[in-house]
């Protein structure tokens, strides 16, 4: 039977007209191995198990699919679980990839790492998996983002990496990407990059996916036992969408599975103040990969804005880009003030703080449940915890919360 | 044989080595464009690689980097400066190769593009995240208006890949000499010799050395390796400060003269 889930991406990496290998020449050897090396190892049970026995053991997984009965009470509409993605170590999805990519480093023979990161998840997850696996890590991160995550600077420097401040551009995750992708291009010999999102040339967005897929894997075993049915609909907030597709991919051939994916509206689409390329984006190349991009008339970037540094980037995963073209998934946005109720509603219907990326989801689902049926059922991606972001919602809701 | 070939061809005819500057079009205002690259054309430049700002250069080291946001900041594009260039056509007669990250040639429209190259004298053009893999439409599209589209080889490039990307790239092959960004050097990899002979045995068009190259000694002994340099960050530089002395020096090395009192 003909696959939808696996006919992307060709073996140029294309998902549809989305994705490539927009690099320099440099890259393009270290790239064409990445994808022999990952193919030659998810084929390898010796490989598998060692990462099913990290993912366990170590990890954590598998993570809960929990039924939120208070929120959906509370919201009156379709029945809500939450797949508790935060339950992780190191509180995020972001570290199923990063120990992924490690283990595959080091199968590869690299003992050094490098990542960009935004909020510093993904900064943390790849310098805890370096720890674990005794690799050389540097992780670039945005002046600005510096600021906003204090602690997950200090974080990464407990763990052993070394974590490098990138001044140029608009100090954020764009730049950092670009300062990450500098340092490869110079030290590719004995280096791997550990990119965290379903971003940059091919491989990398099918790498961070399958890696990433075991969430969606695990959800529909789980809501399958619990429900005796696939959900109506799966919601998951998307940055650069590693999170979303995750979740999505094992449910694409599901036709009857609605898949939801939120970008951040930041202060509002019109205000031109977000990180929502699918809504308010052209297609563009930036990162090795053709996607829809924020940019301006002359192609130059433009910047995102969110209150959420992790969905700060002004580019779509290729696959998403595809899966809105061809209508599969429908993208939406919520904006940062949405954002900041829905996770005041999960922190006080559950008793979960949700990471401020996560709550775009949950401010999601809270609009559509309860245009849903009592029992009609939603699936949330639950990406991460928010206890690093207490000082960023401190911030602009302080007076009425204190 | 391409303009932009036949230029090279000509030098290495006559015993020389090719000198390609590359500057940051603009930086210091687009009122620069046209001094700078008739100045450079009078020095007897073999051709001119005309940088254009993004916001996104990630083959470009701090140098190029900086000259580039110093160009956004003056609201100079792709756009403005073919314009420009359109605009003292009849004055170039040295062969221009603009240099660009893809995204601004996409959000130009490929066809307008092509049309704003022939308007602006362009001949050949260089995109540096767009390997080979990617590289059909822009031939595709640019050839037919008489604009090489030159490839690039790296270190990191293997025999068979070097063998298809020299059959592909026109005018010139673009010899990257470092695993890195562009900017100075104070040395390079020990086997540059055995991949440069490799690459000339492939080779059937000129091939130029760039990347890293910095000094009127670099350009003697890397120009050796092959049929001449391109020379970025140090030019772009030296514009900067306005120090036309060093360009000068870096030009007459490429010509066998090495003043080693020149101010550098």
């Amino acid at each position: 039977m003909h696959s939808l889930a696996n006919s992307v991406p060709t073996k140029e990496g294309r998902y549809g007209k989305f994705g490539g290998q927009y690099v320099p020449e440099t890259l393009m050897t270290a790239l064409i191995e990445l994808q022999a090396a990952f193919d030659e190892a998810m084929a390898d049970q010796v490989f598998t198990n060692e990462l099913a026995y990290y993912l366990k053991e170590y990890v954590g997984r598998e993570t809960p699919l929990y039924f939120a009965e208070n929120l959906t009470n509370e919201l009156g509409g379709a029945k809500i679980y939450l797949k508790r993605e935060d339950l992780n170590h190191t509180g995020a999805h972001k570290i199923n990839n990063a120990i992924g990519q490690a283990l595959l480093a080091k199968r590869m023979g690299k003992k050094k790492i490098v990542a960009e990161t935004g909020a510093g998840q993904h900064g943390v997850a790849t310098a805890t998996a370096c720890a674990l696996l005794n690799l050389e890590c540097v992780v670039f991160m945005g002046a600005e983002d510096i600021k906003r995550q204090q602690l997950n600077v200090f974080r990464m420097e407990l763990l052993g990496t070394k974590v490098e401040s990138v001044e140029t551009g608009s100090k954020t995750l764009k730049d950092a990407v670009n300062a990450a992708l500098r340092y490869w291009v110079t030290n590719v010999e004995d280096t791997h990059y550990i990119l965290g999102s379903a971003l940059g040339p091919h491989p990398f967005p099918k790498i961070v996916r399958d890696f990433q897929r075991i969430i969606g894997v695990e959800t529909r075993t789980q809501i399958l036992e619990k429900e005796g049915r696939l959900p109506d609909a799966v919601v998951a907030c998307i940055g650069g969408g590693s999170n979303a597709i995750g979740m999505f991919h094992p449910f694409v051939d599901d036709e009857a599975v609605a898949l939801y994916g939120v970008e951040a509206a930041g202060s509002g689409i019109d205000t031109g103040k977000h990180a929502a390329a699918i809504a308010g984006g052209q297609l563009g190349v930036l990162h090795g990969a053709y996607m829809y991009l924020l940019q301006d008339d002359n192609g130059f970037v433009q910047e995102a804005h969110s209150i959420s540094a992790g969905l700060d980037y002004p580019g779509k995963g290729p696959e998403h880009c595809y899966l809105h073209d061809i209508g599969r998934a429908k993208f939406d946005s919520i904006t940062d003030t949405e954002a900041l109720e829905g996770l005041q509603l999960l922190s006080r219907t559950e008793g979960i703080l949700p990471a401020l990326e996560s709550a775009h989801a949950i401010a999601y689902t809270a609009k559509i449940a309860q245009e849903m049926d009592a029992d009609d059922i939603i699936v949330v991606c639950l990406s991460g915890r928010g206890d690093k972001d207490v000082h960023t919602v401190r911030a602009v809701l302080g007076g009425e919360q204190s | 044989m391409t303009t932009l070939q036949q230029a090279i061809e000509q030098v290495k005819n006559a015993g020389n080595k090719a000198f390609v500057p590359y500057i940051m079009a603009g930086d210091g205002g687009l009122s620069t464009v046209k001094p700078t690259i008739l100045s450079l054309q009078k020095m007897g430049v073999t051709a001119i690689e005309v940088g254009i700002p993004f916001t996104d250069p990630v083959a470009d080291g701090p140098t190029i980097e900086q000259a580039g946001e110093r160009a956004l900041a003056e609201g100079v594009t792709l756009r403005n400066v073919l314009e420009t260039l359109a605009s003292f056509r009849q004055e170039i007669a040295v062969p221009l190769v603009v240099m660009t990250y893809f995204n601004p040639v996409l959000a130009y429209g490929l066809e307008q593009f092509a049309s704003a190259c022939v308007a602006g004298g362009v001949k050949g053009l260089i995109v540096p995240d767009v390997p080979l893999e990617e590289s059909a439409i822009l031939r595709q599209t640019l050839n037919p208006h008489g604009v090489d589209i030159v490839q690039l080889v790296s270190l990191t490039s293997p025999p068979e890949r070097i063998a298809r990307i020299a059959a592909a790239s026109q005018g010139f092959v673009y010899a990257v000499t470092v695993n890195g960004i562009t900017g100075a050097r104070a040395s390079f990899a020990t086997d540059l010799e055995g991949h440069f002979q490799r690459l000339r045995e492939m080779c059937h068009i000129p091939v130029l050395a760039g990347f890293g190259i910095s000094t009127p000694q670099q350009v003697v002994s890397m120009g050796a390796l092959g049929d001449g340099v391109i020379v970025g960050s140090t030019i772009v530089e030296a514009l900067h400060k306005g120090n036309v002395a060093k360009v000068e020096a870096l030009v007459a090395a490429s010509k066998g003269t090495i003043e080693t009192s020149t101010p550098l």
